[in-house]
């Protein structure tokens, strides 16, 4: 393993995730647990194809609703809810 | 005037794209290639944010010196939407919020390809992903280290995907692969006519020593209370049980037509028809990979050359590569076959499996319409299915093998847009001036 990786610290529906530099907000998603967003008949879903075709893994995103988050980096401090 | 237009445009930053790109800037030609990622590399090669924990891979880092080397201008982040105009793309650029056109004189379209899901009970449930959707995601920062993986579906990137895992630290638990062993040994024949890509598999198995490879089966459902937690699977006779933390299924890859079709480009068996110079049925239109015909990688990087050269008139170096494109298209023919889908996983769905997961229409609302002679357009407007963000691009290709429906047409935008995007007029974009520069490496 290389030396320690520089992280990046966002906040997931109020609490803090740390993950490593270049990981899109999708992982960030994931590894707090929460699901992305409820469905139409309101299941949980996380992300599915990973590559911004599928809409699954959609997120709140510093205030801005239906972001794909599996295409948009990591900013240190940004915002993320998901949507119930 | 001429400055207004890119020589060349490319759509997809892939393997195809980037050698057509490579092959374009030859002789000082402007091209530009728009990408939809934040990075060029398509999926396979898309740059993962621990790449230098991983063994580096010879051709991706050989095409991608090459692209850089060309001078070609990377545009990422913009996703096609529209083509409104003759000889110009409409192009979203979700980070900048704003739309943007592309001039052009001669058209690449390197659209990739993408996963083939097909429903079956729970694969709605977090913890399901996809198999190439599960590797995108961990190369995107998602940590495994730890997690039971149970790999399923179809095709020969199953056991790729399933090496990748193990390195980055995932538990794989085995790999259930739908074709019969016979239909893969007729594949495996086909293989020892190339022995590149025996190494390639060869490489793989080091990598998955200890992990079952069961041909001949397939999920039956996965269970869990709001998570995944086991997966139930069988091989037709007997039914077993595996549990584990992440399911990663998908079933082979399907391309994307969507621009080529919205474009006017004559499609033939699903896959854009293309002569043995790339050429398709629209004039100054090319297409270059999976679009084609699923046929990998190395039949991607020929193409894109081949369709870079006669974009620029370089007829007789493209007819070169005639002869081994066709050779790859041939191994592309003969890994469908032999990774068809069996009946058994087409009849995976029960009556409240959902289906469109946009929309969550269930498999028994569309088995009655398929039943009753309806077509895919009567359920889209009688249940809504393929109606979503994803404009059905998840559950068409799964209603395409479940009921043989087939998407009557493709109309602008191809990707949903902001509200916002409405009101904005887009730019017209000739230069490299903004934060779209090559940032690839």
């Amino acid at each position: 393993m290389p030396e320690k990786r520089k992280e990046v610290l966002v906040q997931v529906n109020g609490m803090p995730v740390t993950v490593p530099a270049g990981a899109m907000v999708s992982a960030a998603l994931l590894q707090s647990n929460a699901p992305c967003r409820s469905s139409v008949t309101g299941q949980p879903r996380t992300a599915l194809c990973g590559m911004g075709i599928c809409f699954e893994c959609r997120a709140v995103i510093d205030g801005v609703a239906h972001r794909r988050t599996c295409q948009i980096p990591c900013r240190e401090g940004m915002v993320v809810e998901t949507m119930q | 005037m001429s400055s207004q237009h890119w020589d060349v445009l490319i759509v997809g930053a892939g393997p195809a794209g980037m050698a057509a790109a490579a092959a374009a800037s030859q002789g000082g030609h402007r091209v530009a290639v728009l990408d939809e990622n934040p990075a060029a590399g398509g999926q396979i090669w898309r740059r993962g944010w621990n790449d230098d924990e991983h063994k580096p891979d010879a051709a991706r880092q050989a095409q991608t010196g090459k692209f850089v080397a060309s001078g070609a201008t990377l545009f990422h982040g913009r996703r096609v939407v529209a083509a409104l105009a003759q000889g110009v793309l409409e192009t979203w650029n979700d980070a900048e919020n704003v739309g943007e056109r592309f001039a052009y004189d001669k058209l690449i379209l390197a659209t990739g390809a993408r996963e083939r899901f097909l429903p079956f009970p729970g694969w709605t449930l977090p913890g399901v992903f996809g198999a190439g959707g599960l590797q995108a995601l961990v190369r995107n920062g998602y940590d495994v280290r730890g997690k039971r993986v149970a790999v399923a579906g179809t095709g020969p990137l199953l056991m790729a995907i399933a090496a990748h895992l193990q390195e980055d630290g995932a538990k794989v638990l085995s790999i259930c692969e739908q074709a019969p062993l016979s239909q893969l040994v007729s594949f495996a024949t086909a293989l020892l006519k190339r022995p590149g890509k025996i190494l390639q598999g060869l490489s793989l198995r080091s990598s998955l020593r200890g992990v079952a490879y069961r041909t001949g089966s397939w999920p039956v459902a996965a269970y869990g209370a709001g998570q995944l937690e086991k997966v139930e699977f069988t091989d037709g006779k007997r039914r077993w049980e595996v549990d584990c933390d992440l399911l990663a299924c998908g079933f082979h890859l399907v391309p994307n037509i969507e621009l080529p079709a919205l474009l006017g480009c004559a499609l033939e068996d699903g896959c854009v028809r293309v002569d043995a110079l790339q050429r398709t049925s629209v004039e100054h239109v090319f297409c270059a990979g999976e679009p084609t015909g699923v046929a990998g990688v190395d039949a991607a990087l020929l193409q894109g050359e081949a369709a870079g050269l006669m974009a620029i008139g370089l007829t007789a170096q493209a007819q070169k590569l005639s002869a081994r494109v066709a050779s790859e298209r041939g191994f592309g023919a003969a890994m469908e076959k032999a990774f068809r889908l069996r009946t058994e996983v087409l009849q995976m769905a029960a009556k409240d499996t959902i289906v469109c997961r946009c929309e969550d229409v269930c498999y028994g609302d569309l088995k009655a319409l398929a039943d009753g002679q309806n077509t895919w357009t009567d359920a889209k407007l009688q249940k809504r299915c393929g109606m979503g963000p994803c404009q059905g691009r998840v559950c068409g290709p799964a209603v395409e093998a479940l009921f043989g429906w087939k998407n009557a047409s493709v109309r602008p935008p191809i990707f949903p847009l902001p509200i916002s995007a409405l009101s904005s007029e887009p730019q017209l974009r000739t230069d490299s001036n903004s934060a779209a520069l090559q940032e690839i490496q």
